[in-house]
């Protein structure tokens, strides 16, 4: 079982490499919408790449109004 | 569909929908691959009226407001169901906009009650902005995990009353709701919509694009937006058809529920038509040389053939996969929310696809002008539905001119501000704030914007006013911000951005620091609402006697500048 520290570092891991940032550019409490400068469209593609990565199902709607990798992080923690 | 003349209400018309097809099939939810629910009008019915009995027991009754925060799934329309029923006033709200705006403008709309999901009411509930949404006295959440803190709220699915409730009934001038069109962080717009506009609405649109038992519409487009409300959940109804709400809009799942419902019509952002073209394209590129040409050439047939008009039944039969993967049924996409570009149009129109492009306002009660496909126009927005009066306004000579529209579908104004109201309805007609002009056929042809704002591809509209709050305190001597359109105008609807003006302080100089101070604010926003450059100007901006900024008047000011200089990109 992954720590929650893992986990969060696994999410920034996948978004640093799905959208081609430098190594090290995000940070837990970073707004992925303003960090990423993304739109809705370009998070689902995030989330439907983080339900493989763990396995799980992450459905929309429980991931709403969440916008920090942090947060996003404990809600696949608490499915994992 | 139901003689909408007939009735008074929205609620009225629905109730007695619920009758007229009670075991045809009103609603379907799927998650993922996994059908949730599938509803007749009957069961519907069923559902609803336990929970208007339960909010009368409350107390909720005629004229009280209550707010949605929801994304697209029965529940919503269950819940807008019940509060009709007992005569109260729909304020729904986007469930994409942060906590502190929804409590804003719960605050603003004067709700009592609110009905929103476990997931939202989760930020909802720890958000600053709770407190001083006093009004609210009862919260109800939908799908609150067993163990759940519900923080105040009640559980939307325990919440049922024993016996019948009271059918309330309304007058057509009554307030059905409160759509708010914008104004987070800024002047609330609360359109207050009456009875009469959704009755009048669906009457005019559906003459164009009708419903009846068996079609399936795809919700995707928030419920709380003018347009799905209508197409997604009054037009159907009260036609007898069914609306399909997928919980997830991840691409992979919408894509395959349209063979799997075999979806009728669907409502899109001129962004996600956008996308699909994208998907399409890359799709056809893909294809060997030879089924390429062969492709290309049962394109070219179905254009020279639909000219005139869409014919389905052959575009289907010579363009067969590409309608199967739409299911083999789509009518039409419904696009809306913001201006559609016209190659992205004709692309659609070639395949044998129809888009219903339109024009319309929240504040005009969602559809102004619809193109009625007779023949299909990519380079116009399309012409004024039934019992729309349109003018253009001191018309240039080159035809364009502001566009106002009378109609009974127009909302009554502005919630708590009569100032804004008499603004933007003048002589009962109301001044949409665009420019346009009619051509030789009677098509209205969008050229640009009269007003202070922007729309994104999303269909967000943006108000320099909203976002100018992230600028507050920066160390300059006074700052204001603009749509570049609006000081320069340009005869378009795409690529609109927003500038700010800078007046520095005396010997201030627009510095590496000031500069890292305005792109750090800038990122603050989300990326849709950020400004694009920035504009010194060495003078004071006029001011009002209460300091005001006169906007027109800086705008007049700022026009004698070259745009291309002027503007420093962020």
């Amino acid at each position: 079982m992954r720590t929650i520290e893992q986990t969060t570092q696994e999410v920034l891991d996948l978004a640093t490499k799905h959208f081609q940032l430098p190594a090290g550019s995000l940070a837990p409490g970073d707004d992925f919408f303003k960090k990423l400068g993304i739109d809705s469209l370009q998070t689902l593609e995030l989330l439907s790449r983080l339900e493989n990565h763990f396995s799980i199902e992450l459905p929309d709607y429980e991931v709403q109004g969440v916008s920090d990798f942090k947060t996003l992080a404990e809600r696949i923690q608490s499915r994992l | 569909m139901l003689d909408l003349s007939q009735y008074q209400s929205v609620g009225e018309a629905l109730r007695e929908a619920l009758e007229r097809f009670s075991n045809e099939v009103c609603l379907i939810e799927a998650d993922r691959e996994r059908e949730k629910e599938r509803l007749t009008y009957i069961e519907f019915k069923k559902r609803a009226l336990p929970l208007a009995k339960a909010l009368q027991e409350t107390g909720f009754s005629e004229g009280d407001r209550a707010s949605i925060i929801m994304t697209n799934q029965s529940k919503w329309l269950i819940s807008a169901y019940a509060i009709f029923f007992c005569g109260g006033v729909l304020v729904p709200l986007d469930y994409k906009l942060t906590p502190d705006e929804q409590w804003q403008l719960i605050k603003h709309s004067g709700a009592t009650l609110l009905v929103t999901e476990y997931p939202i009411w989760r930020q909802l509930s720890i958000s600053a902005g709770r407190s001083a949404a006093a009004n609210v006295k009862a919260v109800l959440i939908t799908e609150a995990p067993a163990n759940a803190d519900l923080a105040g709220a009640r559980r939307w699915e325990e919440f049922c009353g024993a016996g019948e409730p009271t059918f309330i009934p309304r007058k057509r001038s009554d307030t059905a709701s409160i759509v708010y069109s914008s104004g987070t962080g800024g002047r609330p717009k609360g359109c207050m919509m009456t009875h009469e506009n959704y009755l009048e609405q669906c009457v005019a649109l559906t003459s164009i694009y009708p419903f009846w038992p068996g079609v399936r519409y795809l919700s995707i487009l928030p419920t709380n937006h003018a347009i799905d409300f209508m197409v997604g959940f009054f037009g159907p109804f009260t036609c007898g058809a069914a609306v399909v709400h997928l919980r997830t809009l991840r691409p992979e799942y919408v894509r395959e529920a349209f063979p799997k419902y075999k979806i009728t019509y669907v409502s899109l952002v001129p962004l996600v038509l956008k996308n699909l073209q994208k998907g399409l394209q890359a799709r056809f590129d893909a294809l060997p040389a030879g089924k390429r040409k062969v492709f290309n050439a049962l394109v070219a047939v179905n254009k020279a053939l639909t000219k005139s008009q869409p014919r389905l039944s052959l575009s289907r039969l010579l363009l067969k996969q590409v309608h199967e993967a739409f299911g083999g049924e789509l009518l039409a996409i419904i696009v809306g929310g913001a201006f559609t570009e016209p190659q992205t149009l004709q692309f659609f129109y070639d395949l044998g696809i129809p888009v219903a492009n339109g024009y319309g306002l929240t504040e005009a009660g969602t559809a102004i002008t619809v193109n009625d496909l007779r023949p299909f126009r990519a380079d116009a927005v399309g012409k004024p539905l039934p019992g729309m009066e349109v003018r253009i306004l001191n018309p240039a000579a080159d035809g364009v001119g502001e566009v106002a529209v009378r109609s009974k579908t127009v909302m009554s104004g502005y919630l708590n501000d009569p100032e804004l109201t008499a603004e933007t309805i003048v002589d009962g007609w109301l001044m949409t704030g665009d420019l346009g002009k009619f051509d030789e056929t009677g098509h209205l042809q969008l050229r640009g914007r009269k007003k202070n704002m922007i729309v994104t591809e999303e269909g967000k509209n943006i108000y320099p006013e909203d976002i100018e709050k992230v600028f507050e305190s920066l160390p300059v001597k006074e700052f204001c911000v603009f749509a570049a359109n609006y000081i320069w105008p340009k005869r378009s609807m795409t690529g609109e951005q927003l500038v700010l003006v800078l007046h520095l302080d005396q010997e201030q100089k627009y510095g590496e620091e000031l500069q890292r101070d305005v792109n750090a604010r800038n990122q603050r926003l989300l990326n849709y609402k950020r400004v694009h450059g920035v504009i010194l100007l060495d003078e004071d901006f006029p001011r009002t006697a209460s300091l005001k900024i006169k906007r027109n008047e800086l705008a007049a000011r700022l026009a004698k500048l070259d745009s291309a200089t002027a503007i420093r990109q962020l």
